[in-house]
């Protein structure tokens, strides 16, 4: 049994030193200073070649519209369901949360195409939309979590003092959250940086030009990667592993430095 | 979720009778309530919109459409069923949780009982960053690394070996096909499942444990006596949880699974599953009833994971409520 279970752990270690070494390898080779600069160039009969310019600058934006759609509404719920809501109330909203976390991002695509883009066309604005639906739950949780840990003698010295309920919840208790909600939203935008199928729907017939407007469809990385991948050109498979490569470091970096400052926080904060 | 059963002094809760209202509470408890009640009907908004879109088909095929094996978009005869995805769904899904369900516990033992506690964090870290790979880019990788591999080495091998099953009948064409789509899904679920299991393994109190232990059972017999009827519960949900993840998995799945009409048991053919079938051809969809019936598998797709997301949530506050402690993922 014991040789089993380290068997076990072998294997998962090894398959994420396999694909991340593989992205390393095969994205390093092609990843140039043109590619991140560099719109895709169609050198006619649907030949496009060069750079991924539009997909880098149309990540950044789709997934800045969504942190900041996402951000005001999470904190908004975790400060109802913390502060104000009965226990019934609490636990019926964080299971509609937990499950709205479960739907497949595919079906949430399905759902903004019907509710924005039928009649309208895609746009950066319903891909934003997109990836906030599956961010919301990840904000709120985490924010409800670090609202928690939030010691109550905070809250009735405060109001003891005779400052109102709301601006209690605001000045006094939610500054003491501000790193847990930075870390719960480094987690959620990383987890949404690398989602394609919502944005397959509603952010995926672009031009080649970059573009930072999101009132029409963006380019974004991972949509990039996966009509690149599907082609028969070695070189296009050389540009989507370079643009994974970024992807990868991208998500690596903002999960294991989020991690890294939610203990210090959580460390912090119970130490009162 | 600790915060769900943490208790809250109810003196800063309760309310304050006879005390004014003030202007700036009720805007605060009115807009936070509107935004958590927002988030709730988000829920319902998807599914009536889901619906929405089904209905030509939903209204032209009615339930025949989920055990009809048919998809044929030619005009003038177009028909469509959702038989063979469900079927490509099944067995992709399950087989990979079959195959990952006890890789994930081995993975959660060695991280709480076995390993040093000095690699036990790292480990534990890297587990969890198999999670974070986006699915896009493990289908790019299951395109052009892991799909030859399979097709050269590992189907030809199984054929050989098993081919009588009738599991492991031809090795593929190319790298594409149900058996590379349902490694690529174990490779995702894996840290999922084995994650919520370490922290049920964690959760299991130490007395219990060490009793088992002080009266001469192996380390094996403990677990299986002790630490595997005590998470039982909670192995179950993270099971369910992990399945979800397989069954509404798109982009990596239709990347390497190479599509088409699933009506074999063959592993090494093509195929679809739902999710697969709709990352596919949504674009390329041509008449309304061709979108509708794509939708209408979204729809079957949301079902199954309402539900299979409702009954882990169920399990898991159950079970947190049983243990005293948070499972959090």
């Amino acid at each position: 049994m014991e040789a089993f279970a380290t068997f076990a752990a072998v294997i998962a270690v090894g398959i994420l030193v396999v694909v991340v070494w593989s992205v390393a390898r095969r994205g390093a080779g092609a990843l140039n200073l043109d590619l991140l600069t560099k719109d895709p160039v169609d050198f006619a009969f649907g030949n496009v070649k060069e750079g991924l310019a539009n997909a880098f600058a149309g990540t950044i934006v789709l997934v800045g519209l969504a942190t900041a759609m996402t951000l005001p509404v999470g904190i908004l719920v975790a400060i109802y369901l913390n502060e104000f809501a009965r226990a019934s109330v609490r636990t019926g909203v964080s299971l509609a949360l937990d499950v709205l976390n479960g739907v497949p991002a595919i079906v949430i695509g399905i759902f903004v195409f019907g509710l924005f883009v039928v009649g309208h066309g895609q746009s950066g604005f319903a891909g934003s939309f997109a990836l906030a639906c599956l961010m919301l739950p990840l904000v709120s949780r985490a924010t409800m979590e670090i609202l928690a840990l939030v010691p109550n003698s905070l809250r009735e010295a405060s109001l003891a003092l005779g400052v109102p309920r709301w601006r209690t919840t605001l000045s006094v208790v939610l500054p003491q959250t501000i790193g847990g909600i930075v870390t719960g939203t480094t987690l959620a935008v990383a987890r949404v940086a690398g989602e394609t199928a919502p944005l397959l729907f509603t952010s995926s017939i672009v031009g080649l030009r970059t573009s930072w407007n999101p009132h029409h469809a963006l380019q974004s990385i991972p949509v990039a990667i996966f009509e690149l991948s599907e082609q028969p050109d070695p070189a296009d498979h050389a540009r989507a592993w370079a643009a994974a490569l970024v992807l990868l470091l991208f998500i690596l970096f903002a999960s294991l430095g989020a991690r890294w400052l939610a203990t210090r926080g959580r460390r912090k904060l119970t130490q009162r | 979720m600790s915060s769900v059963d943490a208790p809250v002094a109810d003196a800063s809760r309760r309310p304050f009778r006879g005390r004014r209202l003030r202007l700036g509470d009720v805007l605060l408890q009115g807009v936070a309530g509107a935004a958590a009640l927002g988030a709730t009907v988000l829920l319902g908004l998807i599914a009536w919109k889901v619906v929405d879109g089904a209905r030509p088909s939903l209204s032209k095929f009615g339930l025949g459409f989920i055990t009809r094996i048919a998809w044929n978009p030619v005009p003038g005869h177009e028909i469509y069923g959702a038989a063979s995805f469900l079927f490509g769904t099944a067995i992709t899904s399950l087989v990979a949780l079959l195959i990952a369900a006890p890789l994930a516990m081995g993975i959660a033992l060695f991280l709480t009982e076995l390993s040093p506690r000095l690699i036990r964090g790292p480990v534990t870290a890297l587990v969890e960053t198999l999670a974070a790979i986006p699915s896009v880019v493990i289908g790019l990788w299951g395109i052009i690394v892991l799909g030859p591999q399979l097709r050269l080495h590992v189907e030809p091998w199984l054929h050989k070996a098993f081919g009588f099953i009738p599991l492991f009948g031809t090795p593929s064409s190319s790298g594409a096909s149900v058996f590379t789509a349902i490694v690529v899904l174990t490779i995702m679920i894996l840290p999922i499942v084995s994650s919520i299991t370490r922290e049920l393994f964690l959760g299991v109190p130490h007395d219990l444990k060490e009793g088992a232990l002080a009266l001469g059972a192996t380390r094996w017999e403990m677990t299986r006596g002790v630490v595997f009827p005590y998470a039982r519960g909670g192995i179950a949900a993270a099971l369910i949880l992990g399945l979800g993840r397989a069954v509404g998995e798109a982009i990596a799945v239709t990347q390497v699974i190479g599509g088409g009409l699933l009506v074999s048991w063959n592993l090494f053919s093509t195929g679809d599953t739902l999710a697969s079938k709709i990352a596919n051809e949504y674009q390329s969809a041509t008449s309304r009833l061709q979108s509708a019936s794509l939708i209408y598998l979204a729809l079957i797709l949301l079902v199954f994971s309402l539900v299979m997301n409702v009954a882990a949530q169920v399990i898991v506050r159950r079970v947190s409520r049983r243990m005293g402690i948070g499972v959090s993922r």
